[in-house]
């Protein structure tokens, strides 16, 4: 259960204080998959950020299982963007095992666990392989590996796979899906993509820019796996688009 | 392979030099000459004797100034006062050549081994300290984020995290260490040494004239130099950041 109450970020910049997030307000229940839709500059990733404990919020609060965050905490596993996130001097099985080793977990015990975790994102026969001889989203899926190893409770995306050409960001979702399905953990996951939001969230959270505030919350009862191209999911793409683009109008 | 045709090429190019009879044959001496001295030094130990003080002194002050390089690299690149502090400190004695404070050295300390190592270990610090700290610096910030998020923290980021993400500098930073101590120490034996290694070596034969013991004491510096360069400094690489695709391995 993560509760975001009235969070607002301010932040220095040298012509003034400028507001990255105002006044957000919203909760994911236990396992539920949580998109964070918005244009950039709506303060989809700063909100991430603050969940992460990346960031401490100018005012309101953020908590995990009734407790506030504060830093960073093995409860919450997070993904980025960037493959560089993966620590290139360890092989796919090493990355996946660090957050176990720095729990203090035996070698054994913790090669077993992480090589459990690379058969999730079906990646079990490159448990040797260093990140630089995989392909991006084969890093992408070792990075989810890795932040799930060590269970955590929440698992943050921050657009892990918007880097990826998009046949292998259609394969990632279905994978995704799949992987939250087995493991329920609760999915926080940021986005700019409106028919990834449908095709993952349960219910999606649409933010607006300057400052980055909260405009809609969607939920999505589609059943699973979705089907992408169906008239259902079209209708909710096309929602979330008009309240994307509305505020833009009223300006 | 490639370096030992270069090698060749340049040692005929001497060699037709040296059999022009445009110089002196006892400044110039011909390579077999050269070769018969340097395989009678290696057969009576002496050689052997001079590199292997040579290497002592190379290898201690090497020593030290790694690990007062990585030390204070770390430290610099960690706590901002102490880098407004040492910085302009080391941009003011990095220029200095090595060998200006060997009169110094051997004033304070004597001839010998002491004086030797000190001007090597000033030779090899800064590059040592430069590396380490651009090195701690250029950790990619994802990944202290990544381990933060997974409890590393300490400790276990230092040595899990920043030192092996500062590797590809640290590495550069040891070899060009290593590289400024090899021509400081074989500098600081001619001013410095009392008796022994491979710079005292060729001092000591400029006094007889031994042209001959000169360029044998010459090829093994030059030798030992290239064993290093390629066979441990290259096999560090390419065992460790080549390895992981931090640097890409070098083809000659």
């Amino acid at each position: 259960m993560i509760e975001v109450r009235d969070v607002t970020l301010d932040y220095d910049t040298p012509r003034g204080t400028v507001r990255a997030v105002e006044a957000a307000s919203f909760s994911a229940k236990p396992a539920e998959f949580l998109c964070l839709v918005g244009p950039s500059g709506c303060g989809k990733t700063t909100l991430l950020n603050m969940i992460a404990g990346f960031f401490t919020p100018t005012r309101g609060e953020i908590r995990i299982d009734g407790q506030a965050v504060s830093g960073q905490g093995r409860d919450r596993g997070i993904v980025f963007q960037d493959f560089a996130q993966l620590f290139p001097w360890r092989t796919a099985l090493g990355n996946v095992a660090f957050g176990l080793e720095m729990k203090g977990m035996a070698r054994q015990e913790r090669e077993a666990i992480a090589r459990e975790q690379l058969r999730l994102v079906k990646l079990e026969d490159f448990a040797g392989a260093y990140p630089h001889h995989l392909s991006g989203g084969m890093q992408q899926r070792v990075a989810i590996a890795r932040a799930l190893a060590y269970n955590p409770r929440v698992l943050l995306m921050d657009e892990p796979f918007a880097a990826l050409d998009a046949l292998t960001r259609d394969e990632m979702q279905r994978l995704l899906a799949e992987v939250w399905r087995e493991t329920r953990k609760t999915v926080v996951y940021v986005t700019h993509n409106v028919a990834e939001a449908v095709y993952l969230a349960d219910r999606v959270i649409v933010m607006t820019p300057h400052p980055g505030r909260i405009k809609a919350e969607v939920t999505i009862r589609l059943p699973r796996p979705r089907d992408p191209l169906s008239v259902e999911f079209l209708e909710h793409q096309k929602e979330l688009m008009r309240h994307l683009t509305r505020k833009e109008e009223a300006r | 392979m490639r370096a030992l045709i270069s090698i060749a090429l340049f040692a005929a190019l001497y060699e037709a030099t040296a059999r022009s009879g445009w110089f002196a044959p006892a400044l110039v001496p011909t390579l077999p000459l050269v070769g018969a001295r340097l395989y009678d030094m290696l057969a009576d130990g002496s050689m052997a004797g001079h590199a292997l003080s040579t290497l002592y002194r190379v290898f201690a002050g090497l020593a030290l100034a790694a690990i007062t390089g990585l030390v204070l690299g770390f430290l610099v690149a960690r706590y901002r006062a102490l880098e407004r502090f040492l910085m302009p400190l080391v941009s003011a004695l990095m220029p200095i050549p090595s060998l200006a404070w060997a009169p110094v050295f051997i004033l304070w300390f004597g001839l010998g081994n002491v004086a030797t190592i000190l001007i090597v270990f000033y030779a090899a610090c800064f590059p040592m300290l430069l590396n380490t700290w651009t090195g701690a610096r250029a950790v990619n910030p994802l990944w202290l984020r990544a381990a933060g998020a997974m409890g590393a923290g300490g400790p276990a980021l230092f040595w899990k995290v920043v030192v092996p993400g500062a590797s590809p500098f640290i590495i550069t930073g040891l070899r060009l260490a290593f590289q400024r101590a090899w021509i400081a120490v074989v500098g600081a034996e001619m001013l410095a040494a009392s008796a022994f290694g491979l710079g005292w070596v060729i001092f000591d034969a400029k006094e007889f004239l031994n042209t001959d013991i000169m360029l044998s004491s010459l090829v093994v510096i030059g030798a030992i130099g290239l064993v290093f360069e390629r066979l441990v400094f290259g096999t560090l690489e390419k065992t460790t950041v080549a390895r992981w695709g931090m640097v890409r391995a070098a083809k000659a």
